[in-house]
């Protein structure tokens, strides 16, 4: 690509919202994939009783739910920012792409 | 392995290698009688995958179409060839033998390996497919001199598949000995004979439909098991907990984290290893050019997690039915109380206890091609660096042929295969257990800083990329040999120098810290350039205006 059609791009309001918009979404879910995951990590670390606790009167512990919403909010959270990045952001770059041509 | 030492290895994290999800240390395995249902069956799946690969040599005729199946893959297809490049045996029989001996355990050990994609989603996915062609170096030497990033990136490849190679290897010769009743070295060969058809003549085509038609029929057997194992006790999973404490040796224990996670350093370390190796595998990365668009690369990672999600609750179904069903039975144990096998088979022993032995022949030929398409995925990533990297951009400065390009890579397939067969020949008796972990250590600690700041940091330049780059590389192997894994299971001294698991905290931050630097001070003229490039490397990182769109089929 050359620098003065770069330029052009930069400079257009649809690229400049696109990346402010697209990257805060993306730096703020990578945030709090790590504070759910370091946070289960650390809670193990430091305080296994939270997950040894039970749940009712039988033998399943508060660490099941929590394991398994771990992995699930995994799974969600990557499915949201790929709905939103795949509707809303690719109708920004397709905004960019015509401008530019 | 017995109980006891896998309990230890588990406190100690060194268990993290035993059943490193996407490698192998299937440990020192009894052969076992020949297994005819088994061998029918794979000797079927075999036929099928040729079938493939036949179909796929017709549509491999340039070098895009060796290195990214003309771009023409699905995202959907993508993700589950991304999961079955993650659902390996040793993380299929691993993790569901971690469950079978410490239950919650085992699952904090899985949740591990899922954490890497979210980030690799939100920060990589789009503009790996955005910038890049053939291999992760074109991302990341893409506005930088193109010499030293590729030969940096090729290095960090090659080390990368060389471990995790022979990893596998030595796996699969264990497995299948175990499985099949077929001798070590036999099974070595046949794996890489066949891994070396796959890719020399069907290249990217085949070896992605070879992982998808294994992805399904792994996530189909594994979910049979998990149905029938809670259909038994009608669908609550509180019952079948309920009677795993009762007769699991450890009792309650095993519904809470037991010794897994005991030092945090460790932990944290051991946790960046996973998160951000993942995003630094070269086999990994390559799948995003086989995509045609940034849409679809995003749309594979999507399937990709939701599959091995969903996979990692199967194994841990799998692993507490094992425990009810398998530890039980006397069929399954010998004169000693212990697991026929070693408890790497709970998985094994739970198919032929809830689907007979013709179910037992589907799972145990499902682990063997599992085996197969990873290697083969290994080798692809191999060969294209040497061929794309090192031979048509630094020897050739990109004025290679396709054909030339095409026959560079074959003659590389040719020699990883038969370098990989004889390393897992000669590692048989030897302790690989760090072998993954170290894959993932430099992955993360090189591979990853490099393509991470070249694509997000402006001021990131060649000489910082190509030396902070080198410095993660070594500092993870150097760590890596000085922890217990290498100084004292390998070398056998008393104790090790380095005492965490994993090298990955501080190798990696080796990696970074010697990118930012080397780049700060760097004042040469090649260091104008490389940051002047930045801002059209941005725009068509963000947007894919310039990328090289896949051909549709």
């Amino acid at each position: 690509m050359d620098l003065e059609l770069a330029n052009k791009i930069r400079s257009s309001a649809a690229y400049r919202e696109l990346v402010r918009k697209r990257s805060r979404l993306g730096w703020t879910l990578t945030a709090l994939v790590l504070i759910v995951y370091y946070g289960y990590v650390l809670l193990i670390a430091f305080d296994k009783d939270v997950l040894s606790a039970k749940l009712g009167a039988g033998v399943t512990t508060w660490g099941m739910p929590i394991g398994l919403f771990v992995i699930v909010f995994t799974v969600a959270i990557t499915g949201f920012y790929v709905r939103r990045a795949n509707s809303a952001y690719d109708e920004l770059t397709d905004q960019i792409k015509r401008e530019a041509v | 392995m017995n109980t006891r030492r896998l309990g230890i290895a588990a406190a100690l994290f060194a268990a993290s290698s035993t059943c490193f999800a996407a490698g192998a240390d299937l440990g020192q395995a009894v052969k076992q009688a020949t297994n005819w249902t088994a061998i029918c069956m794979f000797v079927a799946f075999v036929i099928a995958t040729l079938f493939i690969t036949k179909w796929a040599a017709r549509r491999t005729r340039s070098a895009a179409e060796f290195y990214t199946a003309g771009g023409g893959i699905t995202g959907f297809q993508n993700g589950l060839a991304i999961a079955g490049d993650f659902m390996s045996a040793a993380s299929f029989l691993g993790i569901s033998a971690a469950v079978y001996t410490n239950g919650y355990d085992g699952l904090i050990y899985s949740i591990g390996f899922l954490m890497g994609w979210p980030i690799i989603t939100f920060l990589m996915a789009e503009r790996l497919r955005n910038l890049g062609r053939f291999t992760f170096a074109d991302v990341a030497a893409y506005r930088f001199k193109q010499g030293p990033i590729r030969a940096f990136a090729a290095s960090g490849t090659l080390v990368v598949v060389a471990f995790y190679l022979i990893a596998q290897m030595v796996g699969a010769g264990q497995l299948i000995k175990l499985l099949f009743g077929l001798e070590y070295w036999i099974a070595v060969v046949i794996v890489g004979a066949l891994m070396m058809v796959y890719v020399l003549f069907g290249g990217m085509t085949a070896t992605t439909w070879v992982q998808i038609i294994k992805a399904c029929l792994l996530l189909a057997g594994a979910s049979f098991m998990a149905f029938m194992v809670l259909w038994q006790f009608h669908f609550s999973p509180e019952a079948l907990f309920a009677k795993a404490v009762e007769v699991h040796e450890k009792k309650a224990s095993i519904m809470a984290p037991g010794n897994f996670i005991k030092d945090p350093i460790s932990a944290i370390s051991f946790g960046i290893a996973l998160m951000f190796g993942t995003a630094g595998l070269p086999h990994i990365l390559m799948r995003f050019f086989t995509v045609p668009n940034a849409k679809e690369a995003r749309k594979s990672v999507f399937w990709a997690t939701t599959w091995i999600g969903y996979f990692y609750i199967l194994t841990f179904i799998i692993g507490f039915g094992a425990i009810v069903l398998v530890s039980t039975n006397p069929m399954f144990k010998d004169a000693a109380g212990k697991l026929l096998g070693g408890s790497n088979m709970a998985a094994v022993h739970l198919a032929s206890a809830v689907g007979g032995n013709v179910f037992l022949g589907f799972i145990s030929a499902v682990a063997f091609a599992t085996i197969l398409a990873v290697v083969a995925g290994l080798t692809l990533a191999g060969a294209s660096a040497v061929s794309h990297d090192l031979y048509a951009t630094v020897f050739k400065h990109g004025k290679a042929s396709s054909a030339n390009e095409l026959f560079v890579s074959r003659i590389t397939t040719v020699v990883l295969g038969v370098v990989a067969v004889v390393l897992g020949i000669v590692f048989e008796k030897q302790n690989i257990a760090f072998m993954v972990s170290l894959a993932f250590a430099v992955a993360a600690s090189a591979n990853f800083p490099v393509l991470f700041l070249s694509v997000l940091w402006r001021g990131c330049t060649t000489r910082g990329a190509a030396i902070g780059g080198f410095l993660g590389l070594l500092s993870a192997v150097l760590l890596t040999v000085l922890s217990k894994a290498v100084w004292v299971d390998v070398f056998h001294f008393a104790s090790a120098p380095f005492p965490y698991a994993s090298p990955a905290l501080f190798s990696m931050a080796v990696g970074f810290a010697g990118i930012w630097l080397f780049s700060v001070t760097d004042r040469s003229a090649r260091a104008r350039i490389d940051q002047a490039g930045f801002d059209a490397q941005a725009v068509r990182s963000e947007t894919g205006i310039g990328a090289v769109e896949g051909a549709s089929h």
